[in-house]
């Protein structure tokens, strides 16, 4: 059961304190915050995302209850459980730059972290192709330590390739170390015959 | 529903009445001298008593220096909870707001307490002001240079600061902000001379901005990188740390604000935040908009800025580019 926090008729900051408090007591879950203003709405709203926290709003009756999840939510292994132990196998990933989100530095350290991480994956979990595209291809051609755990995925049955089409673009064909060389063909049936696609970049 | 009361009562000799949103009432002494008056008080803001009281008696001068005025004489407002809040601690407040007082160059001549649970202080201020010096909210001419002469934050840390969450350095800063007094910025417009000018305080740089440009028939182009803040101001927006008059500003001015450049939710919420005793925000032509900003720091106003200018009237009165 998720923790109810009543911070109705409270004074600003009172309730982002009471917010504060109720987070710090649970490793991972559920609280609901109940407020009756709009200005502590929004505040415990950015405490809680400050926290990286998710929050989702209800209004009832002029009060706002605050659904706040710390840490994973309750849905995601529940899900991951449905969808059955070799779904996994049907997903494909679709890596289209050497970089996440808007500061490139700060991407590229994000998508090496993403890649490397993925070896900790159970087998079962692991994608069944990845494609490399546009500025994805620099990552099979100069990412030595990625391309270490690229070859560790690779060893246990996820197929690699890179889009040929965008190394000749950067006429860096002879630089590829690791995995084959696809066509647009090959990506966009991959695309649409895969369940899951997961893109990345 | 209060707006029609007729508290003038068509008294010719009142310059400045209710119904101007002006930072203070103006009545006509003689030809050449006016009288400006104002009161306000307000509750703790920081922890130390002598500071607390500092800081509320420099909010209430702060009306007629935004007049162009200079304090002449005051009174003491307190409402108090006899009951939990012991004599010294009294002491110190009262001892705090003489001691801008002094500063301002007035005197307390009295006062009125009142049992309160929730503690006030602050103070009724009557000022003068020569004609030629007085700078009402109304008469920013475009092409002017707009000044403000201290950081803004202080909503945003005080409301932190009352749980803990604001940082001492950066409350140390924010009662140094707050017990300045607008005294030496008011001098200096005397000296230099101004069109327009106003005090930023609980309706925020935005609000009190959006005042001066709507009865000037205006519209204020504000640079959001010269204006002054505290960053940490920032950080605890960005944690909810927001007083609800800070959301209250927002909800009254956004129709009359346009943002050109992109700036974070936080960032934004410090030009809507709620000032206490903040500093002047002044109308100046272009050509005295240097010497007068030199002047203002001279005089004490360190982080004073030109934050923007004034122009001709657009479908929004407050523009950030």
């Amino acid at each position: 059961m998720s923790q109810v926090v009543d911070a109705k008729g409270l004074a600003c900051p009172q309730p982002v304190i009471l917010a504060k408090k109720a987070l710090s007591g649970i490793e991972e879950g559920l609280i609901t915050v109940i407020v009756d203003s709009e200005a502590s709405r929004e505040n415990v709203r950015r405490f809680a995302e400050s926290q990286g926290c998710t929050v989702s709003v209800e209004e009832k009756d002029g009060e706002f209850h605050l659904e706040i999840a710390k840490g994973y939510t309750c849905g995601i292994p529940d899900h991951a459980e449905e969808s059955g132990k070799d779904t996994g196998k049907k997903r494909a990933m679709f890596i289209q730059s050497d970089s996440i989100g808007p500061d490139a530095e700060l991407g590229k350290q994000l998508l090496k972290a993403f890649l490397e991480s993925m070896v900790e994956l159970e087998d079962r979990e692991l994608p069944a192709k990845m494609i490399f595209v546009n500025r994805g291809v620099f990552v099979t051609c100069f990412w030595n330590e990625t391309i270490e755990k690229l070859a560790e995925l690779k060893a246990r049955g996820v197929e690699i390739f890179s889009c040929g089409a965008c190394l000749n673009f950067f006429k860096i064909a002879d630089k590829l170390k690791i995995g084959g060389v696809g066509n647009a063909f090959d990506s966009v049936q991959t695309l649409v015959t895969h369940e899951n696609a997961i893109t990345l970049g | 529903m209060l707006h029609d009361i007729p508290f003038d009562d068509g008294n010719t000799s009142v310059l400045v009445g209710l119904e101007h949103s002006e930072d203070a009432g103006v009545f006509r002494l003689n030809d050449g001298t006016l009288l400006v008056q104002t009161a306000d008080f307000i509750t703790p803001v920081v922890d130390d008593p002598f500071m607390y009281g500092r800081i509320a008696a420099a909010n209430s001068l702060s009306d007629i220096y935004a007049m162009g005025g200079q304090a002449i004489c005051c009174l003491n407002l307190v409402c108090y909870d006899s009951c939990n809040i012991e004599t010294h601690e009294l002491r110190n407040i009262l001892l705090g707001g003489l001691d801008a007082v002094r500063e301002a160059g007035a005197a307390i001549v009295g006062g009125h307490t009142v049992d309160d649970p929730e503690m006030k202080f602050g103070l009724s201020v009557t000022g003068i002001v020569e004609e030629k010096h007085l700078t009402r909210n109304n008469n920013a001419k475009a092409g002017d240079r707009l000044i403000l002469t201290k950081p803004l934050g202080m909503g945003i840390l005080t409301t932190a600061n009352k749980v803990d969450m604001a940082s001492e350095k950066s409350m140390e800063q924010a009662a140094e902000i707050m017990a300045l007094l607008n005294k030496g910025a008011a001098e200096a417009m005397n000296k230099v001379g101004a069109h327009s000018a106003t005090d930023i305080t609980g309706f925020g740089l935005i609000g009190h901005a959006l005042e001066m440009a709507r009865a000037s028939g205006v519209t204020f182009r504000l640079k959001a990188d010269s204006i002054p803040f505290l960053p940490e101001a920032v950080d605890l927006a960005g944690m909810g740390l927001i007083p609800a008059g800070s959301y209250n500003n927002r909800r009254f001015t956004r129709d009359d604000v346009h943002f050109e450049v992109q700036l974070s939710d936080d960032r934004k919420m410090v030009y809507f935040d709620a000032q206490t005793s903040g500093g002047l925000l002044i109308s100046v032509a272009p050509e005295k908009a240097d010497i007068l900003l030199e002047r203002i720091r001279k005089n004490g106003a360190k982080s004073a800025e030109i934050i923007g200018e004034v122009g001709t009237r657009k479908e929004k009165h407050i523009i950030f580019s």
